[in-house]
């Protein structure tokens, strides 16, 4: 139906054989190694020039020394705290709206139309108002994250549950299910994998948006830091911090992919 | 002879016109009475109302005029204590294990809990599939699905069964050693049994009196009774009666057929 809950119903992973997912992690991990080995390269022969491209043990080697002296604790506090209020409001807000709008077949024609258009747009032109509202700490940045996580997962709630087969409605109303039993044990089954998909990408994008916002207008978080290094030239830090957001982006998509997939049945 | 235990009184059903079209005429003063214990069938050129008057039985349609009665109450909405579906698709939750999509159904229709598994599998076992209790519909071949399928109706212990096409989905062969399997169940079980079927076969094989339909608007154009007790042997089915009423069923099936291809080449110019 829309765009959106296309793209990201779900993985290729789930095919694959217990077997053929170990293979798998074995050769992300090569991909991995293979673009570590060429940063190296690159970085090593001066081919591209240390100051925009540090050398990734110098990267790694800051990186671990911002671990190991918490230095990078009270940035990382406040991009965690941030997203830690945002998320659950954005999928709480999504999958609430898209549920309600499903009720009806009137307000699906309707409203789910709207939610897509909305959804199109760039909605980082909004940042402003919310910096001009709300000031710029971390309130801005959790409006602008629930913001940018609520689409996607609004619109996946949608489609999970107004794309429940007819034949299981039947069959429910047929042997006389309630109200309830309808809800827990058809349409919320048959709509997980759906809103899922939709709360895997709402809540990279909400990070994403954190982040940005940091980026934009901030005195603190890691987006902030990444800039401000940035501005004083100093690249190494700069990209300490920017394998720290990496690290929390990918450890949240696998943490939901797995999810998805245990809801899937494996 | 048992008394009716369904009854059709004049119903009549209209679908409101879709964008543009006009209403349906669907079925038209339709009259008719089903034995406890008996099983019937519908026969009907497609779109002739066969899936609408099952409906209105079964509760799910309130027809536009007329009323359908089961054990002399007039039908107002589903009876899930009294009438089971089994669907043309298997309708199984395919998150579900074929256990618990037996044990769902027996949920929604209120049997207390610690009674639906022993039931389940008691269910199960009876279509011969209690080894794969455990598998997902996924797992399973078509004609095992409407198997479980079948296992999930009879589990609910209605005395009424209403089946809309439910080998449809299946091959020939399946469908046949199926239709054995199920006159053979229900020689036991007594169920009456209104069965939706395009296959001439399959009419003859399996039902007690068969529903000849006219293409739409739908009436009843012939009752053609089998008189032969159940279970029903493929030596029947290889028997020259057999033959005789299947081409005596083709005979006031096939004009229909043609006017009900006529309708639609109609509505299509
Ligand atoms: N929900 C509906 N809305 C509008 N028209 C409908 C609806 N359901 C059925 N019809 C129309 O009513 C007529 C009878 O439909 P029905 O499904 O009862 O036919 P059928 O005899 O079961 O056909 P088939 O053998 O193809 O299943 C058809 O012309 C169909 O187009
Ligand atoms: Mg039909």
């Amino acid at each position: 139906m829309s765009g959106a809950a296309a793209g990201v119903s779900g993985g290729v992973t789930e095919r694959l054989s217990r077997r053929g997912r170990r293979l798998s992690l074995l050769t992300k991990l090569a991909v991995f190694a293979a673009l570590m080995v060429l940063w190296h390269l690159l970085t090593v022969t001066e081919i591209i020039s240390p100051f925009f491209l540090p050398q990734p043990m110098a990267v790694m080697t800051v990186f671990w020394r911002i671990l190991s002296t918490g230095r990078a604790l009270p940035d990382l506090g406040v991009t965690f705290f941030e997203f830690a209020v945002a998320g659950p409001i954005a999928v709480l807000t999504g999958v609430v709206a898209g549920y309600l709008i499903s009720m009806t077949r009137y307000s699906t024609v309707v409203l789910e139309p709207v939610i897509s258009s909305l959804y199109a747009i760039p909605i980082i032109i909004f940042y402003p108002i919310s910096v001009m509202a709300l000031g710029i700490g971390p309130e801005s940045k959790i409006a602008h994250g629930a913001l940018f996580g609520f689409f996607p997962i609004c619109l996946n709630t949608i489609q999970g549950f107004s794309g429940v087969d007819a034949i299981y409605l039947r069959m429910a109303r047929s042997t006389g299910a309630t109200k309830a039993q309808l809800l827990r044990r058809i349409l919320i089954p048959a709509a997980a994998p759906t809103i899922l998909g939709g709360v895997r990408l709402g809540l990279m994008l909400c990070f994403l948006a954190i982040i940005g916002g940091e980026t934009i207008a901030s005195l603190e978080g890691l987006g902030h830091r990444i800039v401000w290094y940035a501005e004083g030239m100093q690249m190494v830090n700069m990209f300490a911090y920017m394998v720290f957001v990496i690290l929390i982006a990918t450890a949240m998509n696998a943490c939901l992919s797995l999810l998805e997939l245990r809801r899937r049945g494996g | 002879m048992a008394e009716s235990l369904v009854r059709v009184e004049s119903v009549s059903h209209t679908f409101p016109a879709p964008e543009g079209g006009k209403e349906v005429l669907a079925l038209d003063a339709i009259d008719m009475e089903i034995r406890q214990g008996e099983m019937v069938a519908f026969i009907g050129p497609s779109g002739c109302g066969k899936s609408t008057l099952l409906n209105v039985i079964g509760g799910m349609i309130a027809p536009t005029s007329g009323a359908a009665l089961v054990s002399g109450q007039a039908v107002r909405g589903p009876l899930p204590k009294q009438i089971a579906y089994i669907f043309q698709e298997s309708a199984l939750l395919p998150w579900a294990t074929v256990l618990d999509n037996i044990k769902v159904g027996l949920e929604f229709q209120g049997v207390p809990k610690d009674e639906r598994g022993p039931i389940a599998s008691a269910a199960l076992k009876s279509v011969g599939l209690e080894a794969f209790a455990a598998s997902y519909p996924h797992q399973l071949s078509g004609g095992m699905k409407q198997r479980v399928a079948l296992a999930r109706a009879l589990s609910l212990r209605t005395d009424i069964l209403l089946m809309d096409e439910p080998f449809a989905a299946l091959d020939e062969q399946t469908r046949m050693i199926f239709g054995e399997d199920l006159s053979r169940l229900l020689a036991s079980e007594r169920k009456t049994i209104i069965l939706v079927t395009h296959s001439l076969a399959e009419a003859v094989l399996l039902a007690d009196r068969i529903f000849v339909f006219t293409s739409r608007p739908g009436r009843i154009k012939a009752v053609l009774t089998i008189d032969e007790p159940h279970p029903r042997t493929p030596d029947f089915m290889t028997s020259q009666r057999f033959s005789e009423l299947r081409n005596e069923l083709y005979e006031l099936l096939r004009d229909e057929v043609l006017a009900a291809i006529g309708n639609d080449r109609q509505g299509l110019s």
